[in-house]
């Protein structure tokens, strides 16, 4: 037990994680491009929809989109809610590190969506209970990077920024069952029943490798600003000193 | 299927692709921008680390 | 855990779980106001809001879309199994507009028990496949728009 106490102290020291995540951040992005590959074969080569034609293409860039922008948002809530108790520094970064990320996912779930839904529900726009749950969203993470940026103190500010996360984490239900527990434009989800998929397997392999793809690209952007952050807060710390002067010489 | 029927996209091609070509901008421009951004707080820290150096 | 961390913990527990209360309440009180459409029965049943423009969702039921004279406007039945509503309206319908599916429109109820529209967008659901399977399908006695009511 004390082993594993020690190794996640190591691990979430800023000077370890940056070392680490350094030498992971090349196979995050390499796998993820290859795996992005196949998705965007898989996606073209799969057969023509009977109902929509060519334009449920869409499909595989919308769904990973929305899947991402609550995916990310459910990591800053969980890395906010550690740095709050805990207080941790790593964690803390991690979740405003993540608003970012997961505010351009949102955007773009909500601008695929928009494209999709003029050509086959004949409007781009709808105030429905799913496209505007999604739009919260998206104000939810402006305002966690808001907020952020509105305070001086990097820990206060990043505790402040946990409490809304958390406060937010609400809506990410909301935005689920959105389609079962009201009547929506938008239709129920193709993915929520893994048993029974709604999707022609030839359709649904491509979309479940985007989804994946999407997941892996995640960690690998994630770290990068994470690095960022790290030697900006931590520029007057002897790791920084250290390392940037063994680099500089 | 011919390469202007593939950009045709039975007549959905200005959706599919401008769909397609904002997943791309964001995922790559993202990229591209955090790369650059770790790039200049690196400058940054060592222009810091040098001038705090130079006053002690 | 020390006392301090505790607390803290035990904070944030109580931001989350107040939250989710006081949403929980809300989308309660205003359930009404989250619904998108109302289906014909509920239009039926009187919950619609009366000489005032709602949202009328349902089924077009197949067989029942009609051009009148001027060429421009068209007249379907929407429907709900339960309950069904003639709908008239004037301009270019969505793609995906098509008898057997489903299908929101903005308008009013007239005195004549028709919906005048003036907007309507084309409701699909989440089943994907290649035309090839639909027709299979079809064929096979398992016609897919069956128990798609939404």
């Amino acid at each position: 037990m004390n082993r594993i106490v020690q190794f996640f102290h190591k691990t979430v020291s800023p000077e370890y994680f940056y070392w680490l995540s350094g030498k992971l951040i090349p196979w995050f992005i390499g796998i993820f491009v290859v795996v992005l590959a196949f998705g965007v074969w898989g996606a073209f080569t799969a057969p023509t929809d009977y109902q929509q034609g060519e334009s449920y293409r869409i499909i595989f860039v919308h769904v990973p989109a929305a899947y991402m922008s609550m995916l990310i948002y459910v990591c800053m809530a969980v890395a906010g809610f550690i740095g709050l108790v805990w207080h941790i520094k790593l964690a803390e970064i991690t979740a405003v590190a993540s608003a970012p990320i997961g505010a351009a996912f949102t955007a773009l779930a909500l601008a695929t969506g928009s494209l999709w839904g003029k050509p086959m529900w004949g409007t781009y726009w709808v105030w429905d209970a799913r496209l505007t749950s999604e739009l919260i969203l998206l104000f939810l993470y402006i305002g966690v990077i808001a907020l952020y940026n509105a305070i001086d103190d990097h820990r206060k500010a990043a505790r402040a920024v946990a409490i809304l996360a958390l406060v937010g984490v609400v809506n990410i239900p909301i935005i689920h069952f959105s389609v079962e527990w009201w009547s929506t434009l938008h239709q129920p989800a193709t993915l929520s029943k893994l048993d029974q998929p709604s999707m022609h397997p030839d359709m649904l392999r491509p979309l479940l490798i985007m989804i994946v793809a999407c997941t892996i690209y995640f960690p690998g952007i994630l770290f990068m600003r994470i690095r960022a952050m790290l030697l900006r807060q931590e520029r007057r710390s002897r790791w920084v000193a250290r390392l940037l002067g063994e680099e500089g010489t | 299927m011919s390469f202007s029927e593939f950009l045709y996209m039975g007549g959905y091609g200005f959706y599919v692709w401008s769909s397609w070509g904002l997943f791309f901008l964001v995922v790559f421009g993202n990229l591209i921008y955090t790369q650059s951004f770790y790039r200049r707080t690196l400058r940054e820290t060592r222009n810091f680390l040098k001038r705090s150096r130079n006053k002690s | 855990m020390r006392p301090a961390r505790k607390q803290r913990l035990w904070m944030a527990a109580f931001i989350v779980a107040g939250v989710a209360v006081a949403a929980a309440l809300t989308m309660t009180a205003f359930q009404k106001n989250l619904l998108f459409f109302f289906s014909p029965s509920d239009v039926m049943a009187g919950e619609a809001p009366e000489n005032q423009s709602f949202r009328l969702g349902g089924l077009v039921t197949a067989g029942s879309l009609k051009h009148l004279e001027d060429g421009l406007t068209v007249e379907f039945i929407v429907t709900d199994f339960g309950h069904s509503i003639t709908v008239r309206y004037s301009g270019i319908l969505p793609d995906l507009f098509r008898e057997g599916q489903g299908v929101v429109t903005q308008g009013q109820l007239g005195a004549d028990g028709i919906f005048a529209a003036d907007e309507v967008l084309a409701k699909h659901d989440e089943t994907y496949m290649p035309p090839e399977v639909a027709d299979a399908l079809e064929r096979s006695g398992h016609p897919i728009d069956e128990d798609k009511s939404q």
